[in-house]
């Protein structure tokens, strides 16, 4: 068959189908066009067209309609409601536990440089300026210096949601460069990990060693339940993808990059979500000076409790209810 | 094959095409991006400073989710298209050409950070120009690909010349060189297809007008024209 037959031949097919692309996403004219059917006799007339060798013209036209019939009919549906149901009651902990080697030693790796710092700088009262330069050190304890309380810190609901979009923007990010870094063979999400063990361990021991215990862990303990959480969270999530590199097992690095990308995003999902949480907390319910201080190590213990017990517990029981498949690479 | 072209074979067996875009498009496009971002966040700004402190907390929260999310935004609900990529035909897709997915959109969103160090997306750039698809880090964990999204063409028309039938013996590379030649009569200077035609003298034995008259004669009666 000549090539102009052929065109002739198909012409007014090819057109509807062009025309339907075109209006978009409105449903109604799904009917007048059963788009497999029409995706499916495309291909095989591509196919032709190539096998035949007719013009390039020809061939990238119809290959540009394949391509956007070709996304309309793979088009994937994510989101569904009862997906993120899932997630939350089981999903979430479970990817967390499944990677539960790389989350202890993220936590070890946040944990240990806290420690040490936190000691030595309760100890040694000029440790704390080997970290931070004393003017960080001042704001640190006029922050928290409980003489301050009436005056700094009884603040409106409008510095509440200026604190609230801070923590937002300044933490979350932290976690995402932590998580992020993880990708350079592990060594960003180790920096920021260690790092940030360093500051907070140092800010820690200072502050205990001067002595502003009472209004200092009364503000921390609530939300680092989450914010703590979800900073060795994120870093696992990152030393996870440094680890597909390091180590790709039997598969090529570029493979296994990717799977540990899929899983990796499992965990970093309930991390924004615990991040926006502890922002929450830190902005509305930490700062507040009317609760009393035992109510709020109360609440803070118990969150700790329950940030633990979801994380151990949750998702156990409906072992295969639900559960999605895990996309391949 | 030193070309940018990046095919995948589909379930339905047949090859598609994409050009995978390179890093000075798409440098140029993240700049258009920024831009945007800047301008919307410089409005924002002017409009809530109205609100003094809430403002500002509401602008903090406005560009953290400009900085992370922009970009899944467009990719995932508007067919892969930030508006810098928009503006230079590029789009986002995954390894298999379908529709980017949330999950892929956002991992490799998350790890431009990673791309950007050690400075100004060094890191990405040089990742980007040692893969064979101008892949960013982002794009290699994510499985996702920049490729240029196809402009329509207009539908050429053939040169008005009566279709005669050609001598025998015509190759298929010969006729397809006809072919050619007969489509692309717009986009070729008339000098130049007469030079063209020339090469063809010693055997259709006609010169300049008349030589290429005649090749666009027999290409017309090759692609069925009657």
């Amino acid at each position: 068959m000549k090539q102009i037959d052929f065109e002739n031949r198909y012409r007014d097919r090819w057109q509807q189908l062009e025309e339907w692309l075109k209006t978009g996403d409105s449903d109604t004219d799904a009917a007048a066009l059963d788009l497999p059917a029409a995706y499916r006799s495309l291909c095989q007339q591509l196919a032709v067209a190539k096998e035949r060798q007719y013009t390039n013209q020809l061939i990238d036209r119809l290959n540009q309609l394949v391509m956007t019939a070709h996304h309309r009919v793979y088009r994937q549906q994510t989101l569904r409601r009862n997906t993120w149901l899932w997630y939350l009651l089981a999903g979430f902990p479970r990817a967390v536990r499944a990677q539960i080697r790389t989350v202890w030693l993220a936590t070890a790796l946040f944990l240990l440089p806290a420690l040490v710092l936190g000691i030595g700088s309760y100890q040694n009262d000029a440790l704390i300026y080997a970290v931070m330069s004393p003017d960080q050190v001042w704001q640190f304890e006029s922050m928290y210096d409980p003489g301050n309380r009436v005056l700094g810190r009884e603040r409106g609901s409008d510095s509440d949601l200026l604190m609230f979009g801070f923590y937002i923007k300044n933490n979350i990010g932290i976690a995402f460069r932590t998580f992020a870094g993880g990708v350079l063979f592990g060594l960003g999400a180790i920096f920021f990990l260690v790092f940030n063990g360093v500051y907070l361990g140092a800010v820690f021991g200072h502050i205990t060693r001067v002595g502003f215990v009472s209004t200092f862990y009364p503000f921390v303990i609530g939300h680092g339940a989450f914010e703590l959480t979800a900073i060795v969270l994120a870093g696992a999530a990152g030393l996870r993808l440094g680890q597909s590199l390091v180590d790709p097992g039997p598969r090529r690095r570029l493979v296994a990059l990717r799977l540990a990308g899929v899983e990796a995003m499992k965990i970093m999902y309930g991390t924004f979500l615990m991040l926006v949480i502890a922002a929450f907390l830190e902005a509305f319910w930490s700062s507040s000076t009317e609760i009393a201080i035992s109510v709020k190590l109360a609440v803070g213990a118990l969150l700790w409790l329950l940030v633990f017990a979801y994380f151990t517990l949750a998702g156990r029981g409906a072992a295969h209810l639900g559960e999605e498949v895990p996309r391949g690479a | 094959m030193l070309d940018t072209t990046y095919s995948v074979e589909t379930p339905e067996g047949i090859d598609l095409r994409a050009q995978a875009a390179g890093p000075v498009p798409r440098i140029l496009a993240y700049a258009v991006d920024v831009f945007y971002r800047t301008l919307i966040l410089a409005g924002l700004g002017i409009a809530l400073a109205f609100a003094d402190r809430a403002g500002w907390g509401i602008w903090l929260l406005c560009s953290f989710l400009l900085e992370w999310f922009y970009p899944v935004y467009f990719e995932v609900m508007r067919g892969g298209q930030t508006p810098g990529k928009k503006a230079f035909g590029l789009m986002v897709v995954n390894d298999n050409l379908t529709p980017i997915s949330w999950g892929a959109s956002l991992l490799r969103n998350l790890l431009r950070f990673a791309d950007f160090l050690p400075f100004a997306y060094a890191g990405g750039v040089i990742c980007m120009t040692l893969g064979r698809n101008f892949q960013r880090l982002g794009d290699l964990a994510a499985g996702t690909l920049v490729v240029y999204r196809q402009q329509e063409k207009s539908r050429t028309s053939l040169p008005d010349a009566a279709p005669l039938a050609p001598p025998r013996g015509l190759q298929l590379q010969d006729q397809q060189a006809l072919i050619s030649l007969a489509e692309r009569h717009a986009d070729l200077s008339e000098a130049r297809q007469c030079e063209l035609a020339n090469l063809l003298q010693p055997i259709t034995g006609k010169a300049d007008r008349d030589g290429l008259n005649y090749l666009r004669a027999v290409g017309s009666w090759l692609l069925g024209g009657k």
